[in-house]
């Protein structure tokens, strides 16, 4: 892993079919920094995270990785510093939960090379981070929807990215599992200087856990910032199109829809 | 979920790889005991020693004959034939994400079949009709895929919908071209759509092919792995799956035409083979493939031992077995869902 990777954009501009999702988005992902970002059902948050993960091309403008353009990488190179947690998954074939999770050493490992006592160590713990210990040998099917999604989340950890790129990462998590997750995951941000970018749609666990936002609005426009700066009745009314009140109680404020 | 790194596993990876090695070994013995049967059985019945004297030296010219000129090549045949058609139906289930993909099932076979047939009606020989059965298969795939996909992805009913519709067109073709075609130049209609190894010839462009592939394919085993996780999942992993999806696709077809020119349109073995050795737990690629080899080969000697032996005086064309297999087969894995496989 390779600390202090910085993922930026300049002039980033989306679109699907006639939908302008993202228009001239400039931002800046630096090490240390955890993002939300926020936005309606077919903003774009998905199609953002792809582009910035390179597997989906940008209509125009240019995604960096340390200031190399992200087209110049290969794909194997992008793969050892981003990586990305789809949203929908599904398993046509049948497996173990070990299998699936070692797959995430696929950029570290050569083509005829088995995966080492080292690499297997790393799935356990990733395992364990998640709260998955034990799991290991669980078929992929006896899984329910939240254990799956965190055997996904382990999936990323055990790829070593200095970047993450989450899409709707507490999808199907207890209140227990989502903080435990994101607790892990931005502690670890701070701790080895990774940064992260996820799709969220609870804005108090945005405020919560995020020192930044960015925030899809209709027609492409963007806000990005700081979370303190960004989160308010106002902006959040404009983004959801819904009368939001704040909340304010003995752990900090809390926004709700009216 | 606290930070326990470190902590021991009830897990033990070695022991895990070395049960799937000893079932290797098994599917290999099982391999050397269809070698046997299929050597030793027959319109004239061998004991393993007279096999192995007849092997060995000349004496018995008979038994040598029929060992040497008769069982022993079609055996070789009957190998490669179901090796490569396990092969390739385990790649096309990767390429499709779908564990129902099979040569025959999607109508690769069928469009393999057709231009194979085409290029011996119109004179030709030797390795353009090889050549020639290679682009059918290419552009069969190529319609499986580009109908199948259409605007959104493929979903396991339309795949296997334009797959059904286009091996019956093909299988149109077939009779159309054999109808016109001078009688006696070609071989037999059941050849082109049960399969057949009795025309089967020189056992070496199958057998090489095999060899590649195989070699290919365990290069390529653990991005198999990751490419069944879906294009994006790959992608992100690091795969350029452009590139890999079209190496596979090549692959794919060559193996299929290979055992087409060799053994007619032999179906389910491709579906069947991968099946089974899921359900051994041999899921990782890397076990797989060469689990596909044995299992495929030495389903295809047992099937044709048994179809040119079991009723006196007629040999059964070897697809009918393998359809008899892989029929009910397919319909459980359909009834009980693809998910779930």
């Amino acid at each position: 892993m390779s600390p202090n990777n910085t993922l930026s954009c300049t002039d980033l501009y989306l679109q699907i079919g006639k939908k302008v999702l993202c228009d001239n988005l400039s931002l800046q992902i630096e090490p240390g920094q955890t993002w939300a970002v926020l936005g309606l059902n077919g903003a774009g948050k998905t199609t953002l995270l792809h582009s910035l993960a390179g597997i989906r091309a940008a209509n125009s403008g240019q995604i960096y990785l340390n200031k190399k353009n992200l087209t110049e990488l290969t794909r194997h190179e992008i793969a050892t510093q981003i990586g990305l947690l789809l949203q929908t998954q599904q398993d046509p074939f049948p497996g173990k939960v070990i299998e699936h999770v070692l797959i995430g050493r696929h950029p570290y490992l050569k083509a005829l090379q088995w995966e080492s006592e080292a690499d297997y160590q790393i799935a356990i713990d990733a395992l364990t981070t998640v709260g998955l210990d034990g799991f290991e040998n669980r078929d992929l099917q006896s899984l329910s929807g939240g254990e799956y999604q965190r055997m996904l989340i382990a999936m990323v950890l055990v790829q070593q990215p200095s970047i993450y790129l989450l899409d709707e990462p507490i999808n199907h998590l207890d209140w227990q599992h989502q903080h435990q997750i994101l607790g892990t995951l931005t502690s670890m941000t701070e701790q080895k200087a990774c940064s992260l970018m996820m799709a969220l749609h609870d804005v108090n666990l945005a405020a919560r856990y995020c020192s930044h936002t960015l925030m899809m609005f209709d027609h492409g426009q963007i806000k990005s910032g700081r979370t303190a700066d960004l989160l308010n009745t106002e902006t959040l009314e404009e983004l959801y199109h819904t009368p939001i009140v704040q909340i304010e109680n003995e752990q900090g404020q809390m926004f709700s829809p009216s | 979920m606290s930070n326990t790194q470190g902590q021991q596993s009830n897990y033990v990876p070695n022991v895990a790889r070395q049960k799937a090695y000893l079932q290797l070994l098994l599917l290999l013995a099982i391999a050397l005991i269809s070698f046997i049967v299929a050597l030793t059985s027959g319109s004239l019945s061998l004991s393993f020693s007279e096999v192995f004297s007849a092997m060995s030296s000349d004496t018995n010219q008979l038994h040598h004959q029929v060992v040497y000129e008769l069982r022993l090549p079609r055996m070789i045949h009957a190998f490669t034939t179901g090796a490569l058609l396990a092969l390739a139906g385990a790649l096309m289930q990767v390429l499709l994400r779908n564990p129902l993909a099979d040569p025959y099932i999607l109508g690769i076979s069928g469009g393999s079949a057709v231009f194979a047939l085409i290029a011996i009606a119109l004179g030709l020989v030797g390795w353009m009709v090889s050549a020639s059965a290679f682009f059918g298969a290419l552009l069969a795939m190529f319609l499986v895929f580009g109908l199948a996909r259409g605007q959104g992805s493929w979903t396991a009913s339309r795949l296997l919908l334009t797959g059904v519709v286009l091996a019956s067109g093909w299988g149109a073709i077939v009779s159309f071209v054999l109808t016109i075609a001078p009688q006696g130049k070609l071989r037999s209609l059941i050849f082109w759509l049960m399969g057949d190894l009795s025309f089967a010839e020189n056992f070496w462009p199958s057998l090489i092919t095999l060899a590649i592939g195989i070699l290919i394919c365990l290069y390529f085993a653990r991005s198999l792995n990751v490419l069944s996780l879906g294009a994006m999942q790959a992608q992100s992993l690091g795969l350029n799956i452009n590139r890999f999806r079209w190496q596979l696709y090549v692959i794919a077809s060559l193996l299929t035409a290979m055992a087409i020119i060799q053994a007619g349109n032999i179906g389910f073995i491709g579906l069947i083979i991968p099946h089974l050795l899921r359900l051994m737990g041999l899921r990782d690629y890397r076990l797989l493939i060469p689990g596909a080899v044995l299992a495929g080969g030495s389903l295809l000697v047992f099937a044709d031992t048994f179809a040119r032996s079991a009723i006196e005086d007629t040999a059964l064309p070897v697809g009918i077995l393998t359809a008899a297999i892989g029929v009910p087969i397919f319909i459980f894995l359909l009834y009980r869902g693809v998910k779930s496989v």
